[in-house]
């Protein structure tokens, strides 16, 4: 153990069994543990996910290619697209604030352990019954073997008739199990931090990365739960014979689109506030200045949250919605760049004149802030109905969305990991391990996603399987697919330092960073009932306040 | 390490927090409301789109009574939860069991009105639109008093053994607080179901 780590006098250490270890973890109701089981059961179906999307690029690295056919090609887009937002991005985000959160707070635990554990293990159940769509869904018919509506699923494509087999019941029970999970765990996080605050630390010397996730669980409940409602409304229309989607008796195939938007494009500021959240947690220490506009900080994730929640028929713009609901989207989803441009600014006015440290953590931000930048000015282009109705289904969306969720939401997380590990395991992940899987992830990342745009704006539609050559599109596919294969390599380089950083890397001891949170007051890893003595807390930045007593 | 022990001086002279239950049960009513919201306008969308009958005015009868025994079943919860807090244990265990009582007039209600729509009238989920987002709609609102019931029953065992007693009434507290929803919700469902939907 490191000097630093506090010991107590009368308690002996035994090495136990690895059944006892393993019996410990799976009954566990520590923040930390689950936090801790979130994050590598999402790196998991990081890695499933990301070999789909490795076969997807395999086939359509040449025209005319025959890797997979196109059943298997539908196949794959749908679980790649499940997999990737369900259970790696909301897994993911939610193991960073179930770890961080009542560490920041200074409480010894989330306010519901239990429950915690039971959203735990609810979304991770979830994730494998998606996956057991491969051994059970092919029911009498022999008809499909995993879930090929994609991850909209849209009506009809999941009505008895077009989707036969159990394919598509397999991926609406995994979402509503898995969507009673996240709402568990937002109940959780925002009675955590409305209840579990230490002496002192009031709403508004609460570190950013909690009123984030504050935010973020707010929204998780207006979203999840009409996800959760449209699924019940499949599953009574597959079940028992409903119509909610059925057209031949009057159901409306719309009324799917709206009700899946509703919660789709919130579901992607719930992905994205968490990382927001890194970023405002990571940047100041690394640029030495307190976070610059804390209070426009909040207001801006707030109105976030509000404005978000009434953008979702951009999806939409060409399913021949009238011109007043064009226009009124056109116009909140406008009105949303606003926020999230005041946050960026704030992020640049944070670094302006700091003196930057270029670590790890700090290269993925800044990577983050051009990147997030760049998505959002394509998202602008596409959230004008008049361009989108030349842009909509053709690779051009695939590329947005993609620079918002690998260029925003994975570097986000990548920072959070290089930034939060020493805390997580006690040591620091390689600097040059680190360094070297930045620049390779950041080279493969826009070498697939800038050239993505251009087989977009070439016409190229999203989800074929194959494509005729000399349209223009042969070149820049074959790019796209190599930078995937580069972004594959860094992330094994991650995976790598992961694991020779857990045994070898350098000791870390309570503040690698010189940091100002809560998290840092305690040891690394910090022992199960986080602080030995409940912090009283002055402002908001109490390390600050214990490392410079005289500045008070 | 003496310095971790009491890092941190300038205590507050009092924190007060609320409470994590009825936070808890705050966010759990804004998380179905957001689910009833979507029924409500499935059925709203639908009202007069279905293209076989029956129809909803050749069938509903509008539950008067048994609306009346549910919203008052949210006074009777009301007064239990305040005598509990006073510490008048027999009070309190009166007006739960009457909770439970009315709340339970009320499923009959629903048990004999969805009886007769589907023996005298044929009407089932998969006729037509009208039964598909009726059934849904008012059987979610009664999956929602059924739940409330188990757990009312479940305290009301309880107060019977004699575990229920005032320190308990913060819990009763955000039990009550599910139960009110269940009731705004039926004034929503109400509403629309038998007023606007007709």
């Amino acid at each position: 153990m490191s000097s630093n780590a506090i010991t107590i006098p009368g308690v002996q250490i035994d090495e136990k069994p690895w059944v006892d270890t393993l019996h410990e973890w799976v009954t566990t109701v520590d923040h930390k543990r689950l936090g801790v089981l979130y994050i590598l059961y999402a790196l998991l179906f990081l890695v499933v996910a990301g070999v789909e999307a490795l076969i997807i690029r395999i086939q359509l690295m040449f025209p005319h290619n025959h890797f997979v056919s196109p059943q298997v090609f539908n196949r794959l887009f749908t679980m790649h697209g499940t997999t990737m937002v369900f259970f790696m991005g909301m897994p993911i985000l939610f193991g960073f604030a179930n770890y961080l959160v009542p560490l920041m707070i200074g409480a010894r635990d989330m306010a519901f352990p239990r429950l915690n554990a039971f959203s735990f293990w609810l979304s991770a159940m979830g994730g494998f019954l998606l996956y057991f769509s491969l051994v059970g869904a092919n029911g009498l018919y022999g008809a499909g073997n995993a879930p090929d509506a994609g991850w909209w699923a849209y009506a009809p494509l999941t009505a008895r008739a077009f989707s036969p087999g159990h394919s598509t019941d397999y991926w609406t029970l995994a979402l509503l199990v898995s969507g009673f999970g996240s709402i568990g765990t937002a109940i959780n996080i925002i009675a955590t931090i409305l209840c579990m605050r230490c002496p002192g630390m009031k709403l508004n010397r609460m570190p950013l990365l909690a009123w984030l996730n504050l935010v973020m669980a707010g929204m998780v409940l207006l979203a999840v739960s009409p996800l959760t409602a449209a699924q019940f409304m499949l599953l009574i229309d597959r079940y028992l014979g409903g119509h909610f989607f059925d057209t031949q008796a009057g159901g409306s195939a719309m009324l799917w689109m709206h009700f899946f938007w509703i919660f789709g494009h919130p579901e992607v500021y719930v992905l994205i506030i968490p990382c927001f959240a890194f970023m405002s947690e990571i940047i100041p220490v690394f640029s030495r200045k307190p976070i610059f506009g804390y209070p426009v900080m909040v207001a801006a994730t707030v109105c976030i949250g509000f404005v978000s929640m009434s953008v979702w028929a951009h999806h939409m713009f060409s399913v021949g919605m009238n011109s007043y609901a064009n226009s009124f989207f056109t116009i909140t989803t406008m009105a949303v760049g606003v926020p999230t441009g005041i946050k960026i600014f704030n992020w640049l006015g944070t670094m302006w004149g700091g003196k930057i440290q270029f670590k790890v953590p700090m290269l993925f931000c800044i990577a983050f802030l051009f990147q997030f930048l760049t998505a959002g000015l394509t998202g602008i282009m596409l959230g004008s109905a008049a361009f989108d109705s030349q842009l909509t289904l053709s690779y051009f969306v695939v590329a947005h969305f993609h620079y918002t969720l690998v260029g925003g939401v994975v570097f986000g997380v990548f920072a959070a990991l290089y930034y939060w590990y020493p805390k997580i395991t006690g040591r620091i992940l390689n600097e040059t391990l680190g360094k070297l899987h930045f620049w390779l992830f950041l080279i493969g990342f826009h070498l697939t996603f800038d050239l993505m745009h251009i087989p977009g704006l070439l016409g190229m539609p999203r989800r074929i399987y194959t494509y005729e050559p000399g349209r223009g599109w042969d070149t820049v596919n074959l790019l796209i697919s190599v930078g995937g294969f580069i972004q594959a390599i860094a992330v094994v380089i991650f995976a790598a330092n992961l694991v020779v950083s857990y045994f070898k890397g350098k000791k870390a001891g309570n503040d690698p960073w010189d940091a100002w949170t809560l998290e840092w007051a305690t040891s690394s890893p910090p022992p199960a009932y986080n602080f030995a003595s409940i912090p009283l807390v002055a402002s908001r930045r109490p390390l600050w306040d214990l490392k410079h007593p005289e500045d008070q | 390490m003496s310095a971790m022990a009491n890092p941190f001086p300038q205590a507050p002279a009092t924190w007060r927090l609320p409470d994590r239950g009825k936070v808890a049960m705050a966010g759990l009513i804004i998380a179905e409301s957001a689910i009833f919201t979507i029924f409500v306008v499935a059925y709203l969308f639908y009202v007069g789109k279905s293209l076989t009958g029956p129809t909803p005015r050749e069938v509903l009868e509008t539950p008067i009574f048994y609306t009346i025994c549910l919203l008052s079943s949210s006074l009777t919860i009301h007064f239990a939860a305040k005598s509990l807090a006073r510490e008048r244990v027999g009070a309190f265990l009166g007006l739960w069991v009457l909770t439970i009582v009315l709340g339970g007039t009320f499923m009959y209600g629903t048990g004999q009105e969805w009886h007769r729509l589907i023996y005298e009238h044929g009407l089932t989920i998969s006729t037509n639109l009208f039964g598909t987002t009726y059934y849904s709609l008012v059987g979610l609102h009664a999956f929602h008093v059924t739940a409330g019931l188990v757990m009312l029953s479940i305290v009301a065992i309880f107060a019977v053994v004699g575990r229920v007693q005032g320190e308990q009434s913060r819990r009763v507290e955000v039990l009550s607080m599910y139960w009110h929803f269940v009731d705004a919700v039926w004034v929503v469902v109400f509403t629309v179901v038998y007023v606007l939907g007709r």
